[in-house]
């Protein structure tokens, strides 16, 4: 029960961070310089009068600013998110569409750094002071100084344009029509230098919090307890130190989700992955500002949504949570 | 400071980092006077590959100098790196002693905008901030600055919350001592170094921040930078790589340096953090 | 006793890392200890006594290494065997407990599986037959309900229940040697006394040899068989417990039991007068912060407590941890805002006085810390910590510092040291800093919250006698926070004693100790170490 109710917090602490970010939106709104029907128009829009007077009326924009932060509101939450004048759609049919591919793409970039990592993290730990140990960290150190961007376009001109080896963008091959394991194998082979390049820098990180926290951990009272019943350094390292080493860094790892998304913004525009990363470069080249605050919206939800797994995921993983205290 | 300095040479990638970390700031304070063109003026003929006396890392597709942009945009790099951070440690800092010396409603109120601000994904934030202010020198530090001071006041919060319960600081109460006198002379002093080490560290995040607004073309349309070389030579990869090689090495050994810089400092400040096994 | 010992240690030596203050952390050190004895090793902070224990389980930490000597343990030289063999012998031969219950434990593992693999490791058991057994193991060291308490998450329980389940571990292969660093010293008085009867009882049980390390002379009294002394990692004394703590010989010894506070009242003296210091229903209640679901928790730290002291007396506030003595302390100076009641000091309300007036007052009410490394600001100058008084006054600079130098003096220090820095200084001495700077204000009350308690026992009796010193001559009110009885036999005039926020039971000290009219009282009396022994004058 009390694991139901530390749940429920979290999950209300979520939402009125959410109406927290819309309210946020709305200030930047009102806070941009010039019109604000004009910025909700985006600059093809704003060429439009009948479309400004449309917003105008929709927001009520000449009315008082908390009449005009409802109307923001109401829309958001029933799904309004406005109208991309540029591209003649509603906003949200532009997310839906585009936030699954992104979704793809972060989550393996997710999963392969966060495995990579503390694998790195821990073999580093284990040899800590050897060479193997200097070559980890070294190349961490790397990953973690490099731009996504050049890593991709460098990932691009080796692999794509020298080597041949991998499709150098979009998420299929144009021009043909794949079914079954074929579909299944090519989005593989589109997805891989992507998510690879989004995986690397947060590898790197990954690793370096498994390394410290593994040395932390090792050098602790209960690991000389186990030390002291006769226990082998494998089973040491299994039982003691790898759990308590690594919950830190997954959890902080989930928290730090939103860091995927916003390094999405540029792979996708490096590999031109059909996604909402690509679409907020789109709407920044086209100064599409509804779009571009979608994308804000719908980015800052996925964030409290992953935080919010993985508050529970903790919450089951480490007994000492369940007051929440 | 011998100590300090004796402690911080044990550490071999902090000594190199701050060797090229002093080069890349030679190179952004004089380089200009030795490459004294325009980066943005046409040196000479497009696409002209690296390693020639005249154009030593080669033209881009407007017959830019390569070699130049880089120089120049040492420049903005490390400007907007560096105030950025500094605007960013200013609001983290206030934010974070008010919060952890007064504790209670103050904390509470600091403490969940701060979260507030941290569960926003910090790099989308920045480029709608950008955008809607129209990219430009100022939009840019400011919105490096609003998406990084969260981490700092939680930092410089944690430390005071520890430092405020310590004995010393509560014999300062005691004896009458006034809240500046104690914020000020009592845990600031105690809480430096882990904001130092922080500081140098969010440098090399704001500049790789920076570079990645600029690849977006949400840089400063009137100074040249390394993200925007790359972003406007990015389509001509397969015929010009060197146009987006040494702009992207140029970024990557600035952050490197101040990455080591910043363990070094770490190792240096906090002895008996620093990490076995070197 | 002629039979072969169950272990002989001879010539043992560890090195210390180079550059440190000494070569050896223990050097040249032989004993035997025989099959169902149990043998104290004694010292101050330094002595080396833990780094002995730790080399013969072979869980030195990394920076030291044994340099020579032998530790053989049923005719077998540990030392000699290899990493497995040892290891092999850890758990099954050799059972260790350590002195920090609360972080001995992995946090993430049920207390009933870390004592599991123990079995695990050394036996091929089924997993029901382990299962049964550590059930016993845990009923066997008097744990409460162990077949729920095994599925338990050690922030479950209590410090005194993680010890136990430290030592059902050490135990859960029979093992012919017990080590036990300092297993009491995290504990309060009444947890002591039953984890120390508890060791007594397995060992008498089993017939296990014990190789006990420890600081306090109360608790070699209480269960040694043998004792051996240790100064700057050199055995200087051994012999059973009568001669050694009745008829020491070495003159380190001497000092050291000499040093230890006698449980005995001092000369009562009887203070008069108008009271200086009147607290009345003074009460503070600390509430977690609690959400829309989260229930908050309520812990009542100091309940409607009155007391009084008056000029020149010493009024002692004893009891156990959390039992809201450090937070009475704080609420008398306002370092915690107080939820109810009133504290007059010379007829003002301290409470209640604004911030001007308070700044006043403060000048009047000082106060000592415990703990010596953390109440001095390690980045100001001696100087400019013992002036900081004067400072906050609005003297002058120059006067100020005049009079620190002149302070430091007083508390037995160089008057030059005000350039230093407090990392240059031992614990004592930094204490003795602490009271200067008290003392700089000249004011009528001291509080001082367990000053003594982080100090080994030979400059703990210094700091004492420092204290007395000073509240003689400055005809102090002094309100003097302690857990241990023994300090406080000697300190006070009256005693408070404490117990869940609320006081007991108060009175002279001759009364208190003599004739303890509470059942809590009593119960602490009793559960003072070693309260059998009387020192020898």
């Amino acid at each position: 029960m009390e694991r139901l109710e530390y749940i429920a917090q979290r999950l209300l602490k979520g939402v009125l961070v959410l109406i927290g970010i819309v309210v946020l939106n709305f200030l930047l709104i009102r806070l941009a310089p010039g019109d604000p029907a004009a910025v909700m128009a985006g600059e093809a829009g704003a060429a439009d009068e009948l479309f400004l007077q449309q917003l105008r009326q929709q927001f009520g924009l000449d009315r008082p600013l908390w009449e005009q932060l409802w109307a923001y509101l109401s829309n958001i939450l029933s799904f309004d998110f406005g109208f991309s004048y540029r591209q003649q759609r509603p906003v949200i049919d532009l997310l839906a569409e585009r936030l699954p591919p992104t979704l793809l793409l972060t989550g393996t970039a997710f999963v392969l750094s966060l495995a990579a990592g503390v694998t790195l993290g821990v073999m580093a730990a284990r040899r800590a002071g050897r060479w193997s140990d200097s070559a980890i960290t070294v190349v961490a150190l790397f990953f973690y100084a490099t731009p996504l961007f050049w890593v991709g376009l460098m990932g691009v001109f080796l692999f794509s344009v020298t080597l041949g080896w991998l499709p150098a963008f979009g998420m299929a091959s144009v021009g043909v029509t794949l079914t079954g394991f074929d579909h299944v194998a090519d989005l593989a082979r589109h997805l891989l230098m992507p998510a690879l390049t989004l995986a690397l820098f947060h590898m790197a990180v990954y690793a370096r919090m498994t390394r410290a926290s593994m040395l932390e951990v090792r050098d602790q009272d209960f690991v000389r307890t186990a030390r002291a019943k006769g226990v082998g350094e494998g089973r040491i390292l299994r039982r003691h130190v790898l759990r308590n080493a690594i919950l830190p860094v997954v959890t902080i790892a989930g928290m730090k989700a939103g860091y995927l998304l916003g390094g999405s913004i540029v792979v996708e525009t490096v590999f031109a992955w059909p996604g909402i990363g690509r679409l907020a470069y789109e709407a920044v080249l086209q100064r599409d500002y509804n779009v571009l605050l979608g994308v804000f919206l719908v980015t800052s939800a996925v964030v409290i949504a992953v935080n919010l797994a993985t508050d529970v995921v903790y919450s089951l993983v480490d007994p000492r949570i369940e007051l929440g205290a | 400071m011998t100590e300090f300095w004796r402690r911080y040479r044990r550490n071999k990638g902090a000594v190199a980092g701050l060797v090229v970390l002093a080069l890349i700031l030679l190179v952004a304070a004089l380089g200009p006077l030795a490459w004294p063109g325009s980066p943005w003026d046409m040196a000479g003929v497009p696409f002209q590959p690296p390693f020639s006396a005249e154009h030593p890392l080669g033209t881009d597709t407007l017959g830019r100098d390569v070699a130049t942009g880089i120089v120049h945009g040492a420049r903005v790099s490390l400007l907007i790196g560096f105030v950025a951070t500094l605007a960013a440690l200013g609001v983290g800092v206030v934010v974070g002693a008010v919060a952890g010396y007064f504790g209670g409603r103050v904390d509470d109120v600091a403490m969940r905008l701060t979260e507030f601000f941290q569960t926003i994904p910090s790099f989308v934030f920045a480029v709608v901030l950008v955008a809607i202010f129209t990219p430009g020198i100022g939009s840019i530090v400011a919105a490096i600055a609003t998406v990084s001071w969260p981490a700092v006041a939680r930092l410089v919060r944690g430390e005071f919350l520890t430092l405020r319960t310590r004995e010393f600081v509560q014999a300062s109460v005691v004896l009458g001592r006034s809240a500046r006198h104690i914020i000020f002379v009592e845990i600031l002093p105690n809480a430096i170094s882990p904001i130092i080490v922080s500081g140098s560290l969010m440098v090399a995040t704001a500049i790789l921040v920076e570079s990645s607004l600029s690849f977006l073309g949400l840089g400063d349309p009137n100074m040249m930078s390394w993200g925007y070389m790359i972003g406007a030579s990015r389509s001509v990869v397969r015929l010009a790589w060197w146009c987006s090689f040494f702009p992207g090495l140029a970024i990557l050994l600035t952050v490197l340096a101040l990455n080591l810089v910043g363990e070094g400092l770490s190792d240096a400040l906090n002895p008996r953090l620093s990490r076995e096994g070197r | 006793m002629t039979t072969e010992p169950l272990l002989r240690v001879r010539d043992l030596r560890v090195a210390l890392p180079a550059g440190g203050d000494r070569a050896n952390a223990v050097d040249d050190v032989g004993f035997d200890l025989a099959a169902g004895e149990i043998l104290c090793i004694v010292g101050e902070s330094g002595s080396g006594k833990s780094l002995t224990a730790s080399a013969i389980m072979g869980l030195l930490p990394r920076s030291v290494r044994v340099a020579g000597g032998s530790v053989e343990l049923g005719g077998t030289d540990l030392l000699r065997l290899s990493e497995d063999e040892m290891r092999d012998r850890r758990g099954r031969l050799v059972g260790m407990i350590f002195q920090e219950p609360m972080t001995a434990l992995n946090p993430l593992m049920r207390v009933g599986d870390q004592i599991d693999e123990v079995l695990a490791v050394h036996t091929d058991l089924p997993e029901a037959a382990r299962r049964q057994r550590v059930v016993e193991l845990m009923a066997s060291v008097n744990l409460p309900d162990p077949e729920q308490l095994r599925q338990a998450f050690p922030f479950r329980l209590s410090g005194g229940q993680r010890q136990r389940v430290m030592i059902a571990m050490a135990l859960a292969l029979g093992p012919s040697l017990l080590i036990a660093d300092e297993p009491t010293t995290a504990l309060d008085v009444t947890t002591q006394k039953q984890i120390l009867a508890l060791i007594r009882q397995v060992q008498a049980e089993r017939g296990m040899g014990v190789l006990f390390i420890t600081h306090d002379f109360g608790v070699v009294a209480e269960i040694a068989d043998r004792v051996a002394v240790m100064q700057h990692g050199r055995l200087v004394e051994i012999g059973p417990v009568a001669q050694v703590l009745n008829r020491p010989e070495h003159p380190y010894t001497r000092s050291l039991i000499a040093a230890v506070p006698r449980l005995e009242p001092r000369a009562a003296r009887v203070v008069d007068g108008v009271p200086t210091l009147v607290a009345r229903a003074l009460t503070k209640t600390y509430r977690t912060a609690g959400g829309l679901f989260v229930r908050r928790r309520v812990v009542e730290a100091v309940k409607s407590v009155d007391l009084e002291i008056r000029q020149g007396e010493t009024l002692g506030v004893v009891g156990e941890s959390g039992s809201g003595k450090s937070t009475l302390g704080r609420l008398l100076v306002r370092l915690l805002p107080a939820d109810g009641g009133s504290v007059a000091f010379r007829g003002t309300d301290l409470l209640t006085a604004p911030p001007g007036r308070l700044r006043a007052l403060r000048r009047d009410v000082q106060m000592v810390f415990q703990d010596p490394y953390a109440s001095l600001n390690p980045r100001r100058r001696i100087g400019a910590i013992v002036a900081d008084g004067l400072l906050a006054q609005g003297r002058p600079r120059a006067e100020a510092l005049a009079r620190a130098a002149e302070l430091l003096g007083l508390v037995g220090l160089d008057p030059a040291g005000v350039d230093r820095y407090p990392h240059e200084f031992s614990g004592g001495q930094r204490q003795r800093i602490g009271i200067a700077r008290a003392l700089a204000l000249e004011p009528k009350l001291l509080i001082a919250d367990e000053p003594v308690s982080a100090l080994d026992v030979s400059v703990q009796a210094q700091v004492l006698d420092l204290l007395n010193d000073v509240r003689r001559r400055f005809d102090l009110a002094m309100l003097f926070i302690t857990h241990d009885l023994r300090v406080a036999a000697q300190v006070c005039d009256r005693i408070a004693v404490m117990r869940r926020g609320e006081i007991v039971e108060t009175g002279p000290t001759a009364a208190i100790f003599g004739a303890p009219q509470h059942p809590y009282t009593r119960e602490l009396l009793d559960a003072v170490p070693g309260r059998g022994w009387v020192a020898p004058a």
